[in-house]
């Protein structure tokens, strides 16, 4: 009983981890096709933003909004400088957000230095039979799957989920009819970088506040993304499910390093036998 | 032309890149008239199209949509000002619902009542009440061309552009969206701009038709002469 529960924590913990890495790349590669290799620096930004305001005396919770706040603005900025002059250039895309990935972690460190003080993890934790349980990362656990739903009715029930689905299959189509396409992007962007931040927010308790701590999500991200497909809006869910409880089988019976190991072999062998990904596999299924 | 003209082109020069396709067209059209093109295939028919509602940019020239010079606006406030365009093959929106579909211009006006405006669109076309909740991709060509066409309506547009309607579609089809067309130009004062081959199709709209050939207008065929289709079809031959 206690051992079964310890399976589907660690499989649930890896799952929302890989997904938390990854929604915010995704929603921005999948509406966009802009690969943001800045991703890991939006992350920090929101880590950033939280532990500062936190440590200033807001309360988490309102600390962790500021994060995301910081997030939403900075990608804003960047949209209206630099990303809405690549959109349609995939590959520029990738040099151009590479170059603001290196700007914004040099920042960082000059500005605050190579680290700052942390958070502690809030919540305790359980103990049962010989396991201990971090409440928080349950918590985490749940939040993910919230943002999913979230999202879900954002972009399938909403008006604005119509105009963006018109506007990623039929950018040209969709304007003629009167959407606001740049608009749309624009605000797409900055809930792809609202995401990334909201990451930062929700993991720097547990983790320490270095310029370099949005690299720790990259993998994951990365990897999610790619094995969901074209269609990450589609694959990510599954990808993410499959490929946590991949990693956390492999885990359970070698260790961790194995584990990761087991992963990127895991993805190699999907980009080789389903190129299309998760959403490819979807589509056909259908 | 005057000032009553709802949409006027005024020696527009268009194209793709350093080729020019439309090389120097002039017309107007007023309130709630219907204008055809035609012309063989190839020829910038629906390059026209495309330079009336700014998907492709005018070199040179001007387009004033109700005495406003709109030559330099993006396609995205053409429309909102009141330009419709259903293109050609129709792009439809397969990942969205045919409702979706339909709703989609209001959405992007943030238009009030969206429930009434939609029944209106459902009483002149049932087949989409039928199929509201169908994905767009499902349906089939003549069903596609009513949704493309509804799709433009449900702002109530002064001018519609249509490109080939007719396109794929079997002839009774043809024939009750060529009198859809024609009581909407009545009924709601919509002006048509169509591009159209289908010589049967221009004879029940009863409007004129103009030729283009070589990015120009050739020449003009006024609506007698589509009075009945073979004499309309002789007219067409011999400017084709
Ligand atoms: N996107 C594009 N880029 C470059 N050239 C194009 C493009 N679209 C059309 N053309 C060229 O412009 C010319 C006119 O094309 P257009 O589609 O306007 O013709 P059309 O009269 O509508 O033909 P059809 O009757 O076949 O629909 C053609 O020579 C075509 O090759
Ligand atoms: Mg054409």
């Amino acid at each position: 009983m206690v051992l079964l529960f310890n399976i589907i924590f660690q499989v649930s913990d890896a799952i929302s981890f890989l997904l938390l890495s990854a929604i915010g790349l995704a929603v921005i590669f999948g509406m966009m096709r802009i690969i943001n290799l800045a991703h890991g620096e939006f992350i920090t930004v929101g880590a950033y933003g939280t532990v500062v305001t936190a440590k200033m005396g807001l309360p988490l919770p309102m600390a962790m909004a500021c994060g995301v706040l910081v997030t939403i603005i900075f990608g804003f900025i960047l949209e209206r400088l630099i990303i809405r002059y690549i959109y349609g250039r995939p590959l520029d895309s990738v040099v151009a957000t590479w170059g603001i990935s290196l700007i914004v972690s040099q920042s960082f460190l000059i500005i605050f230095g190579p680290s700052i003080e942390g958070l502690k993890s809030p919540l305790g934790s359980f103990q049962m039979g010989d396991y201990s349980f971090s409440e928080y990362r349950i918590l985490l656990i749940f939040i993910s799957f919230l943002i999913l739903v979230l999202l879900y009715f954002l972009f399938m029930k909403s008006r604005f989920g119509t105009l963006a689905r018109a506007t990623i299959e039929k950018p040209i189509t969709s304007s003629a009819l009167g959407v606001d396409v740049q608009k749309v992007y624009t605000i797409t962007f900055c809930i792809g970088a609202g995401l990334a931040g909201l990451t930062g927010a929700l993991y720097i308790p547990t983790m320490t506040c270095v310029p370099s701590l949005g690299q720790a999500f990259i993998v994951s991200a990365f990897v999610s993304v790619v094995t969901a497909g074209a269609s990450p809006f589609i694959g990510l869910v599954p990808a993410a499910a499959f490929l946590g409880s991949f990693q956390t089988g492999i885990t359970f019976f070698y260790h961790a390093t194995i584990g990761l190991i087991g992963l990127l072999f895991a993805v190699i062998m999907i980009i080789r036998f389903l190129p299309s990904g998760f959403s490819g596999l979807i589509k056909k299924g259908k | 032309m005057g000032l009553n003209n709802i949409l006027e082109i005024k020696n527009i020069i268009s194209g793709y890149g350093t080729t020019n396709v439309i090389n120097n067209i002039s017309f107007g059209i007023n309130e709630s008239s219907i204008l055809a093109i035609s012309g063989r295939n190839g020829v910038g028919k629906s390059t026209l199209l495309k330079t009336i509602i700014g998907i492709v940019e005018s070199k040179s020239g001007n387009i004033f949509f109700m005495n406003k010079n709109i030559t330099k606006n993006r396609p995205t406030e053409r429309s909102i000002l009141g330009i419709g365009y259903v293109p050609q093959g129709r792009d439809i929106f397969n990942s969205l619902t045919v409702e979706e579909n339909i709703s989609l211009p209001a959405i992007s006006r943030r238009m009030k009542n969206l429930k009434n405006e939609l029944e209106k669109i459902y009483s002149v076309f049932p087949i989409l009440k039928e199929k509201r909740n169908d994905l767009g991709g499902s349906l089939s060509g003549g069903q596609q061309q009513q949704l493309a066409i509804a799709r433009s309506l449900i702002f109530n547009p002064k001018v519609l552009l249509l490109d080939e309607p007719s396109e794929g579609i079997q002839p009774s089809i043809v024939s009750s969206i060529a009198e859809k067309i024609h009581n909407i130009a009545i009924e709601l004062k919509t002006a048509f701009v169509i591009v159209e081959q289908n010589i049967s199709f221009i004879s029940k709209l009863s409007c004129d038709c103009f030729i283009i050939d070589k990015g120009v207008i050739s020449s003009k065929i006024s609506s007698k002469d589509f009075s009945d289709v073979d004499k309309a079809r002789k007219a067409l031959s011999l400017e084709l």
